[in-house]
């Protein structure tokens, strides 16, 4: 105690460790945020959104990785609630921020910088339950489910996908029959993010199969739910910690609250990820193939960020791209899995081992090339559109 | 009394970073490095915020002293509480010899205009780590201070302020109008929560030139120099006592 405070008279500095209860942001790298073009505000967030990550995020991300689970989860879903991170979208009536997709955006990519597998629950959470329940949901609707979702007292999902149906969802099965004042949902879901936590999930089943798009409808479920239950919690290679099951509807009756469909309008889906790697200079990173790799690194990092701010910034404006949109992931799904081999050859050996957390960077990066659409299918949305002008 | 406390707020390059002497020895770099609020003068806004919100004071304001980059450091203490902002607005270049001493007589001139209550101040910069200014501007305005504080309650027309000195904790009593400098353990300093980021977009701050406040920013003192610390060196082992003896005597140490 003593021996503390004396440290803290001699040199500001070297209290450190005791500042640093604050969390460490030193080893993210500083970026040039005029030359990304944010504006002051939003590098104050950049700035805000850090510290907050390195005290609340930080010190767990390997202890997630490692179990698969993150122990702290509703606490820290009700910390994010208090910073304001979970309704960015959301218009401030309903307890949002009121701020756009690159605000959203800035905060995902520094999410993901401390654990990206958090940042997808966390962006399945905002960007597909919340901003669709911001964009499509009715008065009602909006009223009964933002205020929690707002506050991180619920975690929200949203489940597309089936066993068989992926990449091809439009040929879900979940079968949604009307029967009077309700609607009875059977089938399941499978690779749902937040599934095994979620109290609010946003199900779309088809109403209409043979109306195939146009016969498809979203519906909001709630946790208990008679019917509705969630089966095993996948053991994933990467993003381990973001809990992703399969959900199953027998007979699972749904009051006459339905979203309107507005399937595959272009909701700005998890941006990534890894936007850097941590930085540990040694000697090693003196030698020409090594500085070769990292301009490499960088400007690839630079350009996929700046691609990025910009379609987010044109969808702040009202401006939807859906080339734009596939080509944002697809470039930087592709480019964050190269940056963090990258990363792990400039490490050596010690990127090999799982002390550092190189290998996890990877194993995350690398669902951006699967999921939330395969890189397969965004080529071919960008090339049949090429095709559709040319008509 | 007004009610009012004014905050000084300091930007620094972040604790975290690694600091680089420049080439000619003239300072260190400061270009395209990463700037924040000076931890203790984190603190000290928190404190001023807290009192608020205890309404024990009415307003806090943010002050600091700079070229245009500090109004960001302002904002931040905007979006941590503090009501509205006064940017002093010092070039570049003057900047570069701004010690304590001037920016106590700015903040002297400051609190006699804006009648203030108390003035809060981290104990010390990380850059500089004078733990001049605060004691400087109380002798200025010949009011109490209490410096080192790790705690501070606020009672009508008195402050009573626990002090961490070297033989423990020190507690005094000092009548405001006053001058306190925080301390580590005064606070833990809350986040910018982006509500409150959105909403400082819409407090004032004002710009306001030392001279209007009758400061004369000429600095008496001149660095001559600025080198790294010496590298730490390998230590040398000893066999035996009589070693280790005849080695300290050889260094003079004894």
């Amino acid at each position: 105690m003593f021996a503390l405070r004396s440290l803290s008279r001699l040199g500001s500095r070297l209290s450190v460790p005791a500042l640093a209860r604050r969390g460490c942001s030193g080893s993210a790298m500083a970026l040039d945020d005029v030359v990304n073009g944010l504006t002051e505000d939003q590098i104050q967030l950049r700035n805000s959104v850090r510290k907050f990550l390195a005290e609340k995020l930080a010190p767990y991300a390997d202890e997630i990785d490692k179990k698969n689970e993150f122990a702290g989860m509703r606490e820290y879903w009700k910390d994010m609630g208090e910073m304001g991170l979970l309704g960015i979208t959301a218009p401030v009536e309903y307890g949002g921020t009121g701020l756009g997709y690159l605000e959203h955006v800035i905060v995902i990519e520094e999410m993901s910088r401390v654990s990206a597998a958090i940042a997808l629950s966390y962006g399945a959470h905002s960007n597909l339950c919340v901003n669709q329940l911001v964009r499509h949901g009715n008065e009602e609707q909006k009223e009964k489910y933002m205020p929690k979702l707002v506050t991180g007292e619920h975690v929200g999902a949203l489940a597309m996908s089936e066993p068989n149906a992926g990449s091809d969802v439009v040929s879900m099965k979940l079968k949604a029959e009307k029967k009077g004042d309700y609607y009875v949902l059977n089938g399941n879901k499978f690779w749902i993010t937040n599934g095994p936590d979620a109290d609010v999930l946003i199900v779309y089943g088809k109403t209409n199969p043979s109306a195939h798009q146009k016969g498809i409808t979203a519906f909001i479920i709630e946790k208990g739910m008679p019917g509705f239950s969630t089966a095993q919690k996948l053991d994933k290679l990467g993003m381990r910690g973001s809990n992703t099951c399969e959900l199953l509807f027998e007979d699972c009756k749904v009051p006459g609250v339905c979203v309107r469909p507005q399937l595959f309008s272009v909701s700005f889906d998890e941006i990534p990820f890894r936007l850097d790697v941590p930085y540990i200079y040694c000697q090693v990173f003196y030698f020409q193939l090594m500085q070769g790799k990292m301009a490499d690194m960088y400007t690839r990092l630079s350009s996929c960020r700046q691609y990025l701010y910009n379609v987010a910034r044109a969808c702040d404006q009202g401006h939807f791209s859906a080339m734009d949109c596939a080509g944002v992931i697809l470039y930087c799904a592709e480019n964050a899995t190269q940056v963090a081999l990258d990363g792990i050859q400039c490490l050596g050996g010690n990127g090999y081992i799982n002390d550092y957390p190189m290998g996890r960077f990877l194993r995350d990066a690398k669902l951006y090339e699967i999921g939330a659409g395969t890189s397969e299918v965004r080529r071919l949305i960008i090339g049949r559109a090429f095709n559709a002008m040319y008509k | 009394m007004s009610g009012r406390v004014l905050v000084g707020v300091k930007r620094v390059i972040d604790y975290a970073v690694k600091i680089r002497v420049k080439p000619d020895h003239s300072g260190v770099v400061t270009e395209g490095v990463k700037h924040s609020m000076n931890p203790f003068c984190e603190i000290a806004v928190e404190e001023a915020v807290k009192m608020k919100e205890k309404k024990l004071i009415k307003e806090v304001v943010a002050v600091s002293c700079g070229p245009q980059q500090v109004q960001e450091t302002i904002r931040t203490a905007l979006a941590m509480g503090a009501d509205r902002g006064i940017h002093v607005e010092v070039s570049a270049k003057e900047y570069e010899s701004l010690g304590p001493l001037q920016v106590s007589k700015i903040l002297a001139a400051l609190a006699k205009k804006e009648e203030a209550q108390l003035i809060i101040l981290g104990k010390q910069a990380i850059d500089g780590d004078c733990n001049q200014t605060g004691q400087m501007t109380a002798a200025l305005l010949d009011w109490p201070q209490g410096t080192f504080a790790s705690e501070v309650t606020l009672e009508a027309g008195h402050v009573k302020v626990v002090r961490e000195i070297d033989g423990g904790l020190e507690t005094i009593k000092i009548n405001t109008p006053a001058v306190l400098t925080a301390d580590l353990r005064l606070n833990t300093p809350r986040y910018a929560t982006l509500p409150n980021i959105m909403k400082a977009k819409k407090k004032k701050i004002a710009n306001v030139k030392p001279a209007d406040l009758g400061v004369e920013l000429a600095s008496k003192l001149q660095v001559l120099r600025v080198d790294e610390p010496p590298q730490r060196e390998a230590g040398v082992k000893v066999e035996s006592v009589d070693d280790l003896v005849g080695k300290l005597k050889e260094a003079g140490r004894i």
